[in-house]
């Protein structure tokens, strides 16, 4: 257990490009399916689900046996149908190993590896477990779009805030449920979707004006 | 069997398969998975030599950063490899400006999201901007000279040392002469400010010696020039600038 280290991994501030990705939120809001407090705590309930669990299950399976990288790259890539938001995943996997090799020495990794599969590495370069690789990705899920729903819908954060605190325990169960898979074959791992965030990430990538990545 | 390092090194880029120096046997080309584009190779080869001098250019909104941007490109183009990477919430916006203004090719323009935050962008967390500089780095061989852009943004705004080299900070005088007095690290701190639109200052009342006079105060030694982009659509003394650090960068 590290878990100072887990909390520099898991920071909001960790420079790893999660900033300017609002996990599908901007499309939601924009098509008018996301207005208040009510309807994010719905989109991250739905989101730490789905993404948040796949998400969860490639960082714990990432942790335990980081050679496995390529393989689960695959298999993550098999799992994200939209071409926009497979390449919002490598972006910020790629930015992500670029704070990572400022911290920890890492493992032989390719360069754009899908963020929970780099975060999944990186948590194992830092000495952490596996499961507490999936809470951070899980944690990472809602957290990003907990943010960017603050700033695009001028929301109190201390309402999103405490939707996050809520939101807590359900993250620690999906990240132990995906630990408790982390040595299964790729094939087996979770496969959750959420359709309506790979169309809302297509028709993302087509606006001329957006304010966040995806 | 492996192939020779820089094929491997373009089949990496493709995302699934482990980099040749990871120390995995070839067997996991057979690991079944997908391209987005299959058949589409979109790297050029990575390229030998220093990198690219990094020039970050800040300042409000509508005080003509983008303008200045198109006058270095239009002074400069012909002399040095340069690229540009904007950070407007417009993602095309930018440079489709300096594609109409006849001085940039599209490929030498790369925009980032800022997700609304673009001092963030380029202080915070650098990473998009950093991504973006190395891309155009390797798909158009070595340049000289990149100019980072920031999004519009407010008197505190100052550029990252780990994305730029150097930083120019532009106001301009229908934000008011009071604009230097009032600092802030922009206009204290960065390695050069330009006073634009000083072709205005009439009309808008700016008194430009009062400018000077606090410009001096706030800055010390460091550089500070009066533009006007209407009349010297070169920006002749930012691209004088620019060339002596290009020159010490590199040795004749």
């Amino acid at each position: 257990m590290g878990l100072a280290t887990l909390l520099v991994l898991a920071d909001g501030r960790l420079p790893s490009g999660g900033h300017a990705h609002s996990g599908g939120l901007e499309a939601q809001v924009s098509a008018g399916r996301v207005r208040d407090i009510d309807d994010v705590a719905g989109f991250l309930h739905g989101k730490l689900a789905t993404s948040g669990l796949v998400a969860a299950a490639f960082a714990a399976a990432a942790c335990d046996r980081p050679a496995r990288s390529p393989e689960l790259d695959a298999g993550f890539d098999s799992r994200t149908p939209s071409p926009a938001l497979r390449k919002a995943s490598r972006a910020q996997g790629r930015a992500l190993l670029r704070a990572a090799r400022a911290m920890w020495s890492l493992p032989p990794v390719s360069r754009e590896p899908h963020q929970p599969v780099a975060l999944g590495v990186v948590a194992s370069a830092g000495g952490l477990t596996p499961v507490e690789a999936a809470v951070a990705a899980a944690h990472g899920t809602v957290s990003g779009a907990a943010s960017a729903a603050v700033r695009l819908l001028g929301l109190d954060p201390y309402a999103v805030h405490g939707l996050l605190a809520r939101l807590a325990p359900d993250c620690d169960r999906i990240a132990a449920a995906a630990a408790a898979r982390a040595g299964d074959p790729v094939d087996d791992l979770p496969a959750a979707g959420a359709p309506l965030l790979d169309i809302g990430a297509e028709l993302h990538a087509t606006w001329e004006v957006r304010l966040f990545a995806s | 069997m492996h192939p020779e390092p820089q094929h491997h090194e373009h089949v990496v880029a493709g995302g699934a398969l482990p980099h040749p120096s990871d120390g995995y046997t070839h067997d996991h080309d057979e690991v079944p998975h997908t391209h987005p584009d299959p058949g589409v190779d979109p790297h050029e080869p990575l390229v030998a030599g220093p990198r690219a001098l990094r020039i970050g250019i800040g300042g409000p909104v509508g005080s003509g950063k983008t303008a200045l941007v198109a006058a270095l490109c239009r002074a400069l183009g012909d002399e040095l490899r340069l690229a540009v990477v904007t950070n407007d919430i417009y993602t095309t916006e930018d440079a489709d400006f300096l594609l109409r203004n006849g001085v940039l090719p599209a490929e030498r323009v790369r925009a980032v999201e800022t997700g609304c935050c673009p001092h963030t962008a380029i202080r915070d967390d650098i990473s998009a901007n950093l991504d973006a500089v190395e891309d155009l780095e390797a798909t158009l061989g070595p340049l000289d000279l990149v100019l980072v852009e920031s999004g519009g943004d407010n008197l505190t705004a100052t550029f990252s040392k780990g994305l730029i080299d150097h930083q120019i900070f532009v106001v301009d005088v229908a934000g008011g002469d009071k604009v230097p007095r009032k600092g802030g690290p922009g206009v204290t701190a960065a390695d050069l400010l330009v006073i634009n639109k000083t072709d205005l200052a009439p009309l808008v009342g700016a008194d430009l010696a009062v400018m000077d006079h606090d410009a001096r105060a706030r800055r010390g030694d460091r550089p500070t020039v009066f533009l006007s982009l209407v009349e010297d659509r070169l920006a002749t003394p930012v691209a004088d600038w620019i060339r002596d650090l290009a020159k010490a960068r590199i040795p004749a």
